[in-house]
């Protein structure tokens, strides 16, 4: 490298980036030299002193936090100076910390701990009164213990120049000083729970994991998180098949350790006392229970005659599915039932934007753009209740980067804080507001820009045109709802679109009818609704239909259905599933739905039932003939698909709801404030 | 207002004015020889200002006693950010009690320096951070301020020479620490008083990151007779590489307490004997604390020295901020320890582990031991813990809340021990710890 500085660390001769940080060069050398207060990421603050090492020349003791790699530079991590002055300063923070260690739920995966048995002495020499103050909580989800906090205010940091909240403080001072909440005895904040598991040691702990286990006790699962499209990685911890936590400490996965409250706390759906457990039939007004081969038999049996009759099927599909069950359902309804009717309930127009980009497939932005990009427009979408990750990531970029933000939004939004120009629009006027940042983003070198569901059909098309006419390298990102909306898309649930955006002409059908219709129209004989609620918010005009309604709870399509079969959760299957920037993420199963089985499970029964040949019902197998069979851009970069802009509808959730699965967890209840942001559930359009 | 009679052995130039009627006014100002200094400095290049603070040996009077002129040559010349003067009147450090006669009887003489220094950085803002304890002096500086404004001394086009400055008062909110000069930085931008990690220093990234001048009172005061009768003459009256005279703090067991300026050199036995008039009732020297607590204390044996930097230092303690503390055979110098260690903890910012826990483990050693519940390892402890802070924290605090504690158990180790033996003397209460 040009720029390399060399520099010597224990004897070792090591080369570095002119600007590294030394206790970075040291770490990428296998060196690790501790510290509380370091966090990557974070501001430097030089504050807990453990990274002291010795530095040929220099007078005393350096920080190696701040200290920047010098060419010819001789360090020491290792020396008895260094090893007395880690002793002292750990001597120094267990004067007045508790010794808490069989009550704090830190136990286990406690840097101090850690660092006491490395670096400590084995006796405290600390004979005073120690100063106690009583646990507070400040949150349903956080709880803070002043005595256990060591002050190295990577909470306040990460809260503060992370999220942008700016929830967390420090009052008084010296000894007496204390990390305070943003109203003086609670919180009032996201309750991302970033604050706790930045923590390194049990000062903050999780109102919902408190007490209930010891980290070795649990099997820990990389998964990702049920909730909204942003594809975080959530690693449960699971322990006798049930989940008793999440936290992503490990950073794997495209989120770095960043989690929202729903990704942390929000999986208690899984296990709420309503869960469906059992298929039911109807008898009048009331729901039998009944066992799988019954009630598989009965949908058998009347699919099967719907067909032979040449009746009419309408199906809709979930945007919470994985996408081998989003294409074993497609497959099913096509080539099984023969029918072209299916569709989800549609958040952002995808196969417009794939249109209108005409199979430039680098104009669609990975996660890792929103935090590479030297500029990002966010238009019409309120990403920190919607899509905190993608929040997080710009956030981020702008403050190692100092990238160049632009809003156009109908009502203030977080980013307007740190956006070079932000634009009020009234709703239907966005492009008007995108038009107005002309100038500035045609002096950009590159843009990201990402949409919300105002921007659909006609106005994504112009949008497309507005960003060719910069002149300047663009990339999008269409914004959807839930875990698996695009997914659902990719995979064919829509009536004129085959898996990988093929005109559903390919397979020999007619299009079928939208969501919309399938609902008004008076002559459907069956309809098959997995994983979806449309019955919320509209009704069902025909009102012989018979309804299959696939679930974890029984919703209000669920009380119109004649037979309920219940679902397990994204947390109970394995498969895979896209986020909103397109990547592929792999499931793994955190625990066993008791009563219910996976969709794809279901669907390989019904299938088997029916004497349908449409292949193992295998997530790996189904996996693979996706990967055989559907191509991964649209033919000629073209998508024919019929523009019904009025489909697309977000539910424009908060960070405190996401829809059924939100209804059910009793986390995202409890933390429920006035709803914050620009856009609430059920807000009038 | 004067609080003690001057001393014949005087060398008057920062404190010529001091005790003239209106010595406050604009008037008595420009009679003695007021603004003589900037008009000089007007005259040169900022270049020639500089030269003439480094010539006349002049280094800060808050303590840390740095070359101004170096300091002032940090800034850069050329930045397309604006520059600041920012004058530090946070004055804390126990013992001291020189800049606030400075401001309360020659409000002027400072604004004189701050515009000197204004002109030789290229800074036309200036900030007076004044502690909080010293309310009362803000209305003093404020309506010399006024009074400059009205006669065009500050503001834009001062005496018709295209130069403008600004200048204005800010309060502290009592904290010793923001007498740091990040630390002061910060709180003046509105933030918590905590230091800033440094390099980058105030001569680069200063008062709202811009480059900054910042010294203490003192150290500006000193500057108009440095530009207005020549660095060389200012230098002359000290000692080589410790020019000009200082203001001395005297205070404890003597008969005449009160601030005195000196020249640079002056023998600390003679300040004590002759300035101070001796000992009070005739009772022998034990110990001095020579420019602040925070400075490692002197036996009576090792008090034969002149009074400047380097002499200090090779006697392994500081110059300081001129607090001369003298201590006579009956101080009890455990509870002298305690009394220290006290402040330092009660000021600690608490940014970092070993300043913060320090000062609190070691007042509370301190308090038990003072209070006769000490054990034999006990004074060891103090020194070794004392010795852990040393040179491992943030900023100096933590070096000034070891170094007397560290002096006093090795000089006076005998009355350490000799505290764990005996019960507590009857009628000595101990001092209330909170």
């Amino acid at each position: 490298m040009a720029d390399a500085v060399k520099l010597t660390i224990d004897g070792r001769p090591l080369a570095a980036p002119a600007g590294t940080l030394l206790i970075e060069a040291a770490k990428s050398a296998g060196i690790a030299i501790p510290a509380f207060c370091y966090y990557e990421g974070l501001s430097l603050q030089a504050a807990c002193r453990m990274c002291l090492v010795e530095v040929e020349k220099m007078p005393r003791l350096m920080t190696a936090c701040t200290l920047p790699v010098g060419e010819g530079m001789v360090v020491k991590t290792e020396s008895p100076v260094v090893a007395g002055a880690r002793k002292s300063m750990l001597e120094f923070l267990l004067t007045n910390h508790p010794l808490d260690c069989p009550v704090c739920d830190k136990g286990g995966e406690c840097d101090l701990q850690d660092m006491v048995f490395r670096y400590g002495s084995g006796e405290g020499r600390f004979t005073e009164v120690k100063h106690h103050v009583d646990e507070k909580q400040w949150s349903p989800v956080v709880y803070f213990d002043a005595p256990r906090c060591i002050l190295c205010y990577r909470c306040v940091r990460i809260c503060d120049e992370g999220m942008g909240v700016g929830a967390l403080g420090v009052v008084n001072r010296g000894a007496h000083s204390e990390i305070a909440p943003s109203h003086g005895d609670h919180l009032e904040c996201d309750e991302c729970g970033s604050c706790i598991d930045i923590c390194p040691v049990g000062a903050l702990t999780s109102g919902i994991y408190r007490y209930q286990s010891r980290p070795w006790e649990m099997e820990h699962v990389g998964t990702v998180c049920a909730h909204c499209a942003d594809g975080c990685r959530t690693t449960l911890g699971v322990s006798n098949d049930r989940i008793l936590r999440g936290n992503n400490r490990d950073r794997s996965g495209i989120n770095g350790e960043f989690l929202c409250i729903k990704g942390r706390y929000a999986f208690d759906f899984t296990t709420h006392p309503e869960r469906l457990q059992s298929p039911m039939i109807r008898e009048g007004n009331r729901f039998e229970p009944v066992s799988w081969s019954r009630a598989l038999a009965e949908v058998a049996r009347k699919f099967s005659a719907v067909k032979a009759g040449g009746g009419r099927f309408a199906v809709i599909g979930s945007t919470r599915t994985t996408n081998e069950e989003n294409y074993y359902l497609q497959k099913f309804v096509r080539q099984g039932l023969g029918s072209p009717h299916i569709d989800h309930h549609r958040s952002g127009d995808v196969p417009t934007l794939l249109d209108a980009l005409a199979g430039r497939r680098d104009a669609l932005a990975a996660t890792a753009d929103l935090y590479g990009s030297r500029a990002v427009l966010v238009v019409a979408s309120d990403l920190s209740q919607q899509h905190p990750l993608l929040a997080f990531q710009i956030r981020a970029n702008w403050r190692h980067h100092s990238a160049h933000v632009y809003v156009v939004a109908p009502g203030p939004v977080r980013e307007d804080v740190i956006a070079v120009r932000s634009v009020r629009v009234e709703p239907g006027r966005e492009l008007e507001g995108v038009e107005e940042l002309r100038e500035s983003l045609r002096g950009e070198r590159e843009l990201v820009v990402l949409f919300g569901d105002a921007i659909r059909g006609d106005s994504l098309r112009r949008l497309v045109s507005f960003g060719d006419s910069l002149g300047i390298a663009v990339k999008y990102v269409c914004l959807v709802d839930y875990a698996n909306s695009r997914g659902a898309m990719d995979m064919g649930l829509l009536p004129d679109l085959l898996p990988g955006y093929r005109p559903s002409a390919e397979s020999g059908l007619s299009h079928g009818m939208a969501l919309d219709d399938m609902l008004a129209a008076s002559d459907l004989d069956v309809l098959w609704v997995v994983g979806a609620n449309p019955l919320k918010s509209a009704t069902l005009q025909s009102a012989d239909a018979f309804v299959v309604v696939q679930d974890l709870f029984l919703t209000e399509t669920a009380l119109r259905a004649d037979v309920i079969l219940p679902a397990a959760s994204a947390y109970e299957k394995s498969g895979t599933m896209t986020g909103v920037c397109g990547e592929v993420q792999r499931l793994k199963r955190a625990v066993r739905a008791m009563g219910a089985k996976a969709d794809l499970e279901i669907f390989g029964l019904l299938a088997r039932h029916m004497r349908l040949d449409l292949g193992p019902a295998d997530p790996e197998k189904v996996f693979e003939e996706i990967r055989r069979t559907v191509p991964a851009t649209p033919l000629n970069g073209r998508v024919e698909a019929a523009s019904r802009p009025e489909l697309i509808r977000s539910a424009r959730d908060t960070l405190f709801t996401s829809g059924t699965l939100g209804r059910y967890s009793k986390t995202l209840s409890s933390v429920i404030e006035a709803p914050g942001g620009l856009y609430h559930a059920g807000a009038a359009r | 207002m004067l609080y003690n009679e001057p001393s014949p052995l005087e060398v008057k130039v920062l404190t010529r004015r001091f005790g003239l009627p209106n010595s406050t006014s604009l008037d008595t100002y420009l009679a003695t020889d007021g603004y003589a200094g900037f008009r000089n400095a007007l005259q040169r290049k900022p270049e020639q200002i500089i030269e003439e603070v480094k010539a006349s040996g002049l280094r800060g009077r808050g303590g840390a006693g740095f070359s101004t002129g170096m300091k002032w040559g940090f800034v850069p010349a050329q930045s397309p950010k604006p520059k600041y003067v920012v004058v530090n009147a946070d004055e804390s450090e126990p013992g001291t009690c020189k800049d606030r006669l400075l401001i309360e009887n020659d409000p002027h003489q400072l604004i004189e320096g701050m515009l000197i220094a204004g002109l030789a950085v290229g800074a036309h803002t200036g900030y007076i951070y004044v502690r909080g304890e010293y309310r009362y002096l803000i209305g003093i500086l404020d309506r010399a301020i006024a009074e400059c404004y009205q006669r065009g001394y500050l503001g834009r086009n001062i005496l018709g020479t295209g130069f403008d400055f600004d200048a204005s008062t800010h309060t502290g909110a009592g904290a010793y620490e923001v007498g740091e000069e990040s630390a002061l930085l910060e709180s003046l931008e509105g933030k918590r008083g905590i230091p800033r990690i440094r390099p980058p220093f105030p001569a680069v990234s200063g008062a709202f990151q811009c480059p900054t001048v910042l010294n203490n009172v003192e150290t500006f005061c000193a500057v108009p007779a440095i530009l207005r009768d020549g660095g060389a003459a200012f230098a002359a009256l000290g000692t080589p590489r410790n020019g000009g005279t200082r203001l001395f703090c005297l205070s404890g067991h003597v008969n005449r307490p009160g601030v005195y300026e000196l020249p640079m050199g002056f023998p600390l036995l003679r300040m004590i004997g002759e300035v101070g008039g001796g000992i009070r009732g005739g009772k022998k020297l034990k110990a001095v604390i020579p420019g602040g607590s925070s400075c490692p204390v002197l036996k009576a044996e090792e008090c034969d020295l002149p009074m400047d930097f380097d002499s200090l230092a090779k006697a392994k303690s500081m110059l300081g901020s001129g607090g001369v503390v003298v201590m006579d055979e009956d101080t009890d110098m455990v509870r002298v320890a305690l009394r220290i260690m006290r402040f330092y903890e009660h000021e600690s910012c608490g940014w970092c582990i070993p300043c913060r826990e320090g000062t609190l483990w070691l007042k509370k050693l301190l308090a038990r031991v003072d209070g006769g519940q000490g054990r034999a390892s006990d004074i060891d402890l103090i020194g070794e813990l004392a010795r852990n802070m040393l040179g491992r924290t943030f900023c100096p605090l933590g070096d000034a809340a070891a170094l007397p504690t560290i002096s006093l158990v090795e000089k006076f180790r005998g009355e350490f021990d000799a505290r764990l033996a005996e019960a507590r003397a009857p009628g000595r209460e101990a001092l209330a710890v909170v």
